[in-house]
Order: C-alpha cells, then sequence, then structure tokens
C-alpha cells in the first residue's frame, strides 16, 4: 500500500517472517530470517511474527519462539499441503492487510521467489530479491535492504519509503541462524483458510521428492562441483561422496549438464542457479563467465585442476594443480566419518 | 492458442573479461543479447504453436534498440513482436515492469498464456513473471522443466523444486516461467531470419497501453536504490598448492582445518 505520511506509515509494525516449509517440515532458512528478524523489531521497537503455512504444521509452530518469534501466524490447511501460490498468495495477503507488517522477509526459494512478487503486486508494495544485508536507516526507520546486483559486480542498496509492508526475499545460508533459547515463548495466532481461497486454482497433479539430498544446492554449507573433467556420468561418483562424508551437494558446470552427465537441478551459474555456500570446490571446471556469476559469492573458492591457468584457478582463494580424479578420494579418505 | 512470450534484452556476458585486481567480472563494453532463460521461453512458446496452432507474439519494454531481441525471436519461429519504449517506463522496478508488461498483454488481448524466462540475468529476480500474473490475476506456474500436455483451455506442467518436481495443471489464462531443462532453442533458418528482417516492430507508449503514469517508471517503482558500492572484496591472493596428490590432499584438509571448516 503506498502511505503518504508517517501517520499512514505508522499504522504498520512489527517483522514477518514467512516460513519455509518443505515436505512438511520448517527448514532452517526459516530460523535465519527469525534472527535477522530479531535484530530488525529491536532497532524498531516492534515485535517478531512468523507466518507458518502448510498443512498439519501446527504443532511445529512452538518451535519458533526459541528463534526470536513474539507471535506465529498459523493457516493450517489440508489444500496447502503442496505449495499452490494462488492459495498462499490470497491468505498472506489477507493477513497482511488484517495485521499491517511494517517489514516481511521471505527465503529465497524456488517457492519464495514465486509467492512474494504475486503478494507484492496485490499488495501494492515493493520487494528486493536475493538481499545480503538488511538493516535499519536510524534516520528514519526504512528498511535498508542490500542485495548484489549484475552478477555480483555491484552491491545496491535498496530502499522502499513509500509503500509498506517493505518486503526482502533472502536466500538460504546468508544469514546465520540464532542459537535456540527453549525458555521463550510467545503467543500463537491461527487464521482460516476460506472456501474462496480454493476457487480458481492451480491443481497440483503429481508430487515427486527426489531421495537425493545432494541436489539442494540452496541450502549446502558447501558444495563440490565437477566440469567436463569429470569425463562421464560416473566421474560425479567422487564428487557425491564426497558430499555425502560432509553433508554438502554436488554442482555442475554447464558443459557436465548439456552432456546429460548429471541433471540440470544441479547446474550452477547462469543458467543454472547462483549459489552462495561457505565452500565451493571447482573440480575441473575452467570457469567460463557464465559459471563464475553463479559461484563467485561463496566465501571460499578452491579449485581443483590438471591445469594451473585457467580462470577458475586463477580467481580461486585456493588453487591445487593436480589429478582430481586422485585428490578428492584422497581428500574424502581423509575426513572422518560423521 | 495465443501465446505472449515476454523477453529482455541484456548485456552479454559471453565476451566479459575478468578483472585481475578485484577478480570480478568487467561489465563495461558488453553487446546487448537476448536474456539466455528467454531463448527457452521462445522456443517453447513455438513448439506450442507448432501443435497447436495460434500465434506467437514477443513483448519487450527497453531502449529501441531492443527491437534487435524481438527480431532474434522472430528468426527462431515467434510471429511479430511489439516493443515498449518510451522515456516514461525509465527507471521501472519489477513492480512497475510487470504492470506496465500487464497492460501490453490486456492490449493484445485474447491471449491464453504468457511464458517467461525464469528470471534475467542481469537483475537475477525472477519477480516480474509472478508479477504478471499477480497483475493479471491469472494463475502462474514458475521454475517450470517440462510442459506434459496442453489444450485449448489449460497446461499441464512439471515445476522444479529444491526437493523434486511436481506436476500441475492450469486453467488458462496462465502465466509461466521456464527454466533452462524445458528444451533446446532451435537455430533461426534463413527463412527465419529473412522474415526477422521484413518484420515491423510497433513501438507502444504509455498512452497505447492505458498506463496509469504514476505506476510506470522511477515514480510508479515502490523500490529505488540509493547507493551502490563494490562488493566486499575477495581474497585477491590465490594459495596454490601442487604436489602428489597425498599432499595436495592433506594440505587441503590443513586449508580447510585452519578456517575451522573441518
Amino acid at each position: 500500500m503506498r502511505v503518504n505520511d508517517d501517520k499512514q506509515k505508522n499504522d504498520y509494525s512489527n517483522v514477518w517472517v514467512i516460513a519455509e516449509v518443505l515436505s512438511g517440515k520448517i527448514q532452517p532458512v526459516t530460523h535465519e530470517l527469525a534472527g535477522t528478524a530479531r535484530m530488525l523489531a529491536d532497532k524498531r521497537g516492534s515485535e517478531v511474527w512468523i507466518v507458518l503455512l502448510g498443512n498439519n504444521v501446527s504443532e511445529q509452530a512452538g518451535t519458533l519462539f526459541a528463534y526470536g518469534a513474539d507471535k506465529v501466524l498459523v493457516a493450517d490447511d489440508g489444500s496447502m499441503a503442496n505449495f499452490n501460490d494462488e492459495i498462499e498468495t490470497r491468505v498472506l495477503v489477507r493477513m497482511i492487510d488484517k495485521y499491517k507488517p511494517e517489514i516481511v522477509i521471505c527465503g529465497a526459494t524456488t517457492r519464495g521467489r514465486a509467492l512474494i512478487p504475486r503478494v507484492a503486486v496485490v499488495t501494492d508494495s515493493g520487494l528486493t530479491a536475493d538481499c545480503t544485508e538488511l538493516d535499519i536507516d536510524p534516520e528514519n526507520g526504512d528498511l535498508l535492504q542490500t542485495r548484489p546486483a549484475f552478477g555480483g559486480n555491484i552491491m545496491a542498496t535498496i530502499r522502499c519509503s513509500d509503500h509498506r509492508p517493505q518486503m526482502s526475499t533472502v536466500r538460504p545460508r546468508v544469514m546465520k541462524a540464532p542459537d535456540p533459547d527453549p525458555g521463550r515463548t510467545g503467543e500463537i495466532i491461527t487464521e482460516n483458510v476460506t472456501v474462496s481461497d480454493k476457487i480458481d486454482i492451480k491443481r497440483i497433479l503429481e508430487v515427486f521428492h527426489s531421495s537425493e539430498a545432494a541436489v539442494n544446492l540452496a541450502d549446502a554449507q558447501i558444495i563440490i562441483a565437477g566440469g567436463r573433467a569429470m569425463k562421464g556420468p560416473e566421474g560425479f561418483d567422487i564428487l557425491r561422496a564426497f558430499a555425502a562424508r560432509v553433508g554438502g551437494a554436488v554442482g555442475a558446470s554447464r558443459a557436465a549438464v548439456d552432456a546429460g552427465w548429471i541433471p540440470y537441478a544441479h547446474q550452477v551459474g547462469q543458467t543454472g542457479q547462483t549459489v552462495q555456500t561457505k565452500v565451493y570446490i571447482a573440480c575441473g571446471i575452467s570457469g567460463q563467465i557464465q559459471h563464475l556469476v553463479g559461484m563467485q559469492s561463496c566465501d571460499l573458492i578452491i579449485a581443483i585442476d590438471k591445469n594451473p591457468d585457467t580462470p577458475m584457478m586463477q580467481m580461486a582463494d585456493i588453487a591445487v594443480t593436480g589429478d582430481l580424479f586422485e585428490i578428492v578420494p584422497a581428500l574424502t579418505a581423509a575426513i572422518p566419518k560423521l | 492458442m495465443k501465446i505472449v512470450v515476454c523477453i529482455k534484452q541484456v548485456p552479454a556476458t559471453n565476451d566479459a573479461k575478468i578483472d585481475p585486481e578485484t577478480k570480478r567480472i568487467i561489465r563495461e563494453g558488453l553487446k546487448a543479447i537476448l536474456n539466455p532463460f528467454d531463448t527457452y521461453a521462445v522456443e517453447e512458446a513455438v513448439q506450442l504453436r507448432e501443435r497447436f496452432g495460434g500465434e506467437v507474439i514477443v513483448l519487450s519494454m527497453g531502449p529501441e534498440k531492443a527491437a534487435l531481441s524481438i527480431r532474434e525471436a522472430v528468426s527462431v519461429g515467434a510471429d511479430r513482436g511489439v516493443l515498449l519504449s518510451d522515456r516514461a517506463f525509465g527507471g521501472s522496478d519489477t513492480w512497475a515492469t510487470s504492470y506496465a508488461l500487464a497492460n501490453a498483454i490486456r492490449k493484445i488481448g485474447d491471449v491464453d498464456l504468457v511464458i517467461c524466462g525464469k528470471q534475467a540475468v542481469d537483475g537475477d529476480t525472477a519477480q516480474v513473471g509472478p508479477g504478471i500474473a499477480a497483475h493479471l490475476d491469472w494463475k502462474q506456474a514458475t521454475y517450470v522443466m517440462a510442459v506434459e500436455d496442453a489444450s485449448d483451455d489449460s497446461i499441464v506442467v512439471k515445476r522444479m523444486h529444491e526437493d523434486g518436481y511436481d506436476i500441475c495443471e492450469l486453467k488458462l489464462p496462465a502465466v509461466v516461467t521456464v527454466v533452462k531443462d524445458i528444451n533446446t532453442p532451435r537455430i533461426p533458418t534463413l527463412r527465419g531470419r529473412l522474415a526477422s528482417e521484413k518484420i515491423e516492430v510497433p513501438v507502444w507508449k504509455p498512452a497505447d497501453i492505458g498506463a496509469d503514469l504514476s505506476k510506470i517508471g522511477l515514480d510508479g517503482s515502490p523500490t529505488r536504490v540509493v547507493r551502490t558500492a563494490p562488493p566486499p572484496p575477495r581474497n585477491t591472493v590465490t594459495k596454490k598448492i601442487s604436489g602428489t596428490s597425498a599432499e595436495c590432499a592433506d594440505a587441503l584438509i590443513k586449508e580447510l582445518r585452519l578456517r575451522s571448516i573441518l
């Protein structure tokens, strides 16, 4: 909603986090964002509310207080067992109209990136994608949203001064989850899903959950990725073994995906996913620009390649010259089993 | 089926170089190309027209030279294009952009399906597709990796998620955004190239699409960039490790332990 003066602005208060639920479970990004929301709410002298949408999720609502929530707003309905953009938009818009949050933060997941832009348009408010830093302007209390632009080449700080709520998405693993405080308590508010929310919606016919944990690039702390040098689909086995040992995920260059060695869900780069992990280990990836833009914001970049002169080896923090087919298994063997 | 494909002209990163000092990509002086994700959107629309008949109309907003990207889409099978270009559109954020595109889609009229690339590779927001759906109050499906089935009044798509995929049916009209996995874009034919050179690309102004001037451009954008800064510096010194494979693995383990990663 457009707000024309401070009086209208002051109608909006509290910092909301939209909980991320996958296969019925609250995801860690929710806790990470709760920590950020707590910091923002403390600066604003307001409350943290977490919005929990899904099916059979009510019993998990109480777990969120430990991460800094003051209130949990729950809508629990069979129609939200799987992600249906239209239903969730209607429910969330109604909650926003009713309780008027000042700030709404959501995980930049496939679901968040579908839901929140829709909600932002319907509520006539501003949205900034993939923020890496959120803070309050001490002068006027506005939210300052910082995000990488142009593939991480510039950091842009964005403001939404005359619309409320101010909305942001944040990628998983960018913010640090607070240590849970089991003594904290709060209030659970239940909201209904109405019959009209379920009219004229898409029909979800079939749902398939991948059993392979190594594919979730967004949620990993360590990604080990392979390129053309993996020589074939079997080459990725040594990367999977390493990922399984450290609880990480397996990434791939476009070349490996296009060769059919590994599914597209693993592709990192401009036409795949942008990742921002703690550690990125590039194995035999030469480092075409299109790949680099998708991973150059990772904290620590390690490259392993026979050729010491590739762009990836030059941009890496640690460049290992050698045979990845020997080094990666040796690495895996040297790490104690979890 | 009447399909509108929304496309964007973006800077080409193919020939970009890396700054040896900052180890970041130098973006200045890059030529303009059709956003890579949009090439899949165009191809999917053309394939749907080949199966079900109808028309593929390419829609873009940008400077006049963006007409080149519309021509590129025509060279690989789109029937025609429309460009929204005017100073008043300048500075639009994703809210204002999706408002303008939605108005143009209404003006085109009787559209069954809108296809967008998942995101543009310059802004990386993925917000315009769902924004268009919201402005039109149409159903949406994002991160679409396959069109399983389609008919005159519905489409069945496979959506990619972090933990797998799902298959859903949307009654038309609807908006879908597509990822790279969906198809392999075709190479333009000679005939396509000729068609793309001959075609007129009409340029629409805000008045042509009935746009409320307070909802487009900088004034119509809820968000505003207040400052830009260089990203936090990368460690620009590369630590080099070589030797036997066992030595390399040992050295690397040491580095990881040093950083408390293991």
